[in-house]
């Protein structure tokens, strides 16, 4: 169990800034998932978490204690890479115990260890086989299992999803949240590019933006009180409909958002605003309607079940109600 | 007439299109192998043979034409005289090939394990980030880029008793006290030989070794610094395991080299019993001395033992040639 505490760290490569100061206070037990862009400097923070990479400038503590000049492994940190990171000539028991047998542990203990967090991960028959002869999914549960027998205080994740199919990641993804309610006491900190990821996980989502956090909140505060245009698009799945102009000034602001699934179509007497349908994707349980009301981009509409309207129809569209209404002023900032 | 009938009456169409398709593979592999095939026989395969038939003849280099078969007195043969003395003869009772034979396994053991050993180094070097890194590998290449003939001429000027630079400034630094015939003494000349060779040939095994190592992940590195894994701990277990294959290959090329030496010894150490490897016999019986047949039948144990020597390597080393993927 460890709190984590970021103040003012920076980290550059050479005329490069990746982190330009970052202060986070992250709790004891919590699942913190850093999420953002490619290139906004989530993977370099978690690096700096984990000692793979010297802090610039700044400092951290981890349980008060000062951590910047500590090694990875005085840290008592574990960490799971996107890439799986497994010792290609060792077996999946090997890989699991190679930490502990350094630590000069008990083989016995070390056995009991293992097989503990095999069963935990399904993984106990494929104990003897080497890395390659395992599936992805297999393979990232052996990493998962490496880094559980090590029994840390952190977990690190780095995307570790990405390289998985999509039926896989969504049960993968089950089985970290499982982990982290089993291991109630262990701090993680995930890294990944999907929102969607982050909203399932998270106890608390670190939205970053060009090596600087943006916003940090539960996942619905994020969702229903996004601190910036920025995290307000990346939060949310589609993407939040975003008015400017002459579109926006109705509702009196400079910006305004309303998510696809607070819009309403309307009398065509009684829009916000009225277009066109331009595009439909019918996914079955939703049909999501794209509409081309004259502004720079088109506006989606998400219709539960099949919609009846086809691409050419008008159609008008008002907010569902008055509090879904997001209102932003030139700066990006919620008014 | 149905879609179902149709199938009924036409042979299945899937599985004669497949063949054909294989077959053409087949054709094409062929088409593509056979030119390699026909140049091996006329450079590799002809002269092998005709190598091996000599060695059962009287050949002279004088007239190849008029050769005489005679079995496999090249190799042994015992002559009882009429007091009843009793005269083996050939290759295989000759103490002079043995000799060679002795020298040059002396040779590729030692050379290839140094040259093993230091290439590793260097490659773990080249390997790490510096300043300046794109350089020094281009530096370290330059003894294998000159010509083993120059170089061997550079090493014969620099270990010269009379007028090298080694004599010259060991003497100086007080190592020697008087000047050393390091090509010409039975004492030192194998060694002098050894240390050139390791010398030329140490930047090819690093650069084999080098693409072993760049071929090894490195976010196994960083899963090692977080189990905590100590550096020298991680080249035994971590970095040396992988990269082994690529060692295995480097360290057979290096052999099969070895095991032929020729220029590096002709020239430095000429008429020198301390060196003399297999294939300096070979080429001073076959020209030298007008020996064709007996040279062509030491040239002939060379090729098996050199043979041997890469099969038993191949199977008691279990090198795989794919790299170990």
């Amino acid at each position: 169990m460890a709190r984590i505490q970021l103040n003012g760290v920076r980290k550059s490569f050479g005329d490069v800034h990746v982190i330009k100061g970052v202060d986070l206070d992250i709790r004891a037990g919590e699942f913190m998932v850093f999420v953002g862009p490619s290139g906004c400097g989530k993977s370099t923070l978690l690096r700096l978490i984990a000692g793979l990479e010297d802090i610039t400038s700044g400092e951290m503590r981890f349980n008060d204690q000062r951590v910047n000049d500590k090694t990875p492994s005085e840290r008592g940190i574990a960490m799971v890479f996107q890439s799986y990171a497994l010792y290609p000539h060792m077996s999946v028991y090997d890989n699991m115990a190679f930490g502990l047998r350094l630590a000069k542990g008990e083989e016995a203990e070390t056995r009991k260890r293992v097989e503990r967090a095999a069963e935990m991960l399904q993984i106990k028959q494929y104990l003897d086989r080497l890395p390659k002869q395992l599936s992805g999914g297999q393979r990232q549960r052996v990493a998962i299992g490496r880094a559980i027998v090590r029994d840390p205080q952190v977990f690190l994740f780095d995307e570790p999803l990405s390289n998985l199919d999509a039926a896989l990641r969504v049960a993968t993804r089950l089985e970290i949240a499982k982990l982290h309610h089993d291991m109630g006491k262990a701090t993680m900190i995930y890294v990944t590019h999907d929102q969607v990821e982050a909203m399932t996980l998270a106890d608390r989502i670190c939205v970053l933006r060009d090596g600087l956090v943006e916003q940090v909140g539960t996942p619905l505060e994020l969702y229903e009180k996004p601190a910036s245009v920025f995290v307000a698009g990346f939060i949310g799945s589609p993407k939040m409909n975003f008015f400017s102009g002459a579109h926006a000034s109705p509702l009196g602001a400079h910006t305004i958002g309303v998510r696809p699934e607070h819009l309403l179509a309307a009398p065509e007497s009684a829009g916000t605003w009225s277009g066109q349908v331009a595009h439909r994707e019918v996914m079955g349980s939703d049909t999501y309607l794209y509409i081309d009301v004259g502004g720079p981009e088109l506006i989606t509409l998400r219709e539960t079940g099949i919609s009846g309207r086809n691409p050419g129809d008008r159609i008008a569209l008002t907010p569902m109600a008055p509090h879904y209404v997001h209102r932003f002023n030139e700066a990006g900032r919620p008014v | 007439m149905t879609a179902e009938t149709s199938f009924s009456q036409a042979p299945p169409p899937e599985a004669t299109r497949r063949s054909r398709l294989t077959a053409q593979r087949i054709r094409s592999a062929w088409i593509f192998l056979t030119p390699m095939m026909l140049a091996l026989a006329l450079v590799a395969g002809w002269p092998l043979f005709r190598n091996i038939y000599f060695s059962f003849t009287d050949a002279s280099l004088t007239n190849l034409g008029a050769a005489q078969w005679i079995g496999f007195d090249n190799y042994y043969s015992k002559i009882t005289l009429p007091s009843g003395r009793e005269i083996t003869s050939g290759l295989l009772v000759d103490p002079e090939w043995w000799r060679a034979v002795g020298n040059t396994l002396r040779f590729a053991f030692l050379s290839v394990g140094f040259e093993t050993v230091f290439g590793l180094i260097v490659a773990l070097v080249l390997n790490a980030e510096f300043k300046g890194r794109a350089l020094v590998r281009a530096a370290v290449l330059v003894p294998w880029a000159i010509p083993t003939i120059v170089s061997a001429k550079i090493w014969a000027w620099m270990l010269n008793d009379q007028f090298g630079v080694i004599n010259d400034v060991f003497l100086k630094l007080g190592l020697i006290s008087e000047k050393v015939a390091w090509t010409a003494s039975p004492d030192t000349a194998m060694t002098a030989v050894l240390i050139v060779d390791i010398w030329k040939t140490t930047p090819f095994m690093a650069l084999l070794i080098l693409a072993g190592l760049q071929m090894v992940p490195k976010d196994i590195y960083e899963a090692a610094k977080i189990d905590g894994v100590h550096p020298v701990k991680q080249f035994f277990k971590i970095t040396l395991p992988l990269i082994w294959p690529a060692v295995m290959v480097a360290v057979i090329f290096r052999l099969l080299d070895a095991l032929r030496i020729f220029d590096l010894i002709y020239v430095l150490t000429p008429n020198n019993a301390q060196t003399r490897t297999m294939s300096v016999a070979v080429r001073e019986n076959l020209f030298d001395f007008d020996n064709f047949a007996y040279g062509s039948a030491q040239a002939t144990m060379l090729f098996f033992i050199i043979a041997l020597i890469t099969i038993l390597y191949i199977t008691l080393g279990r090198v795989r040639f794919d790299g170990g993927k």
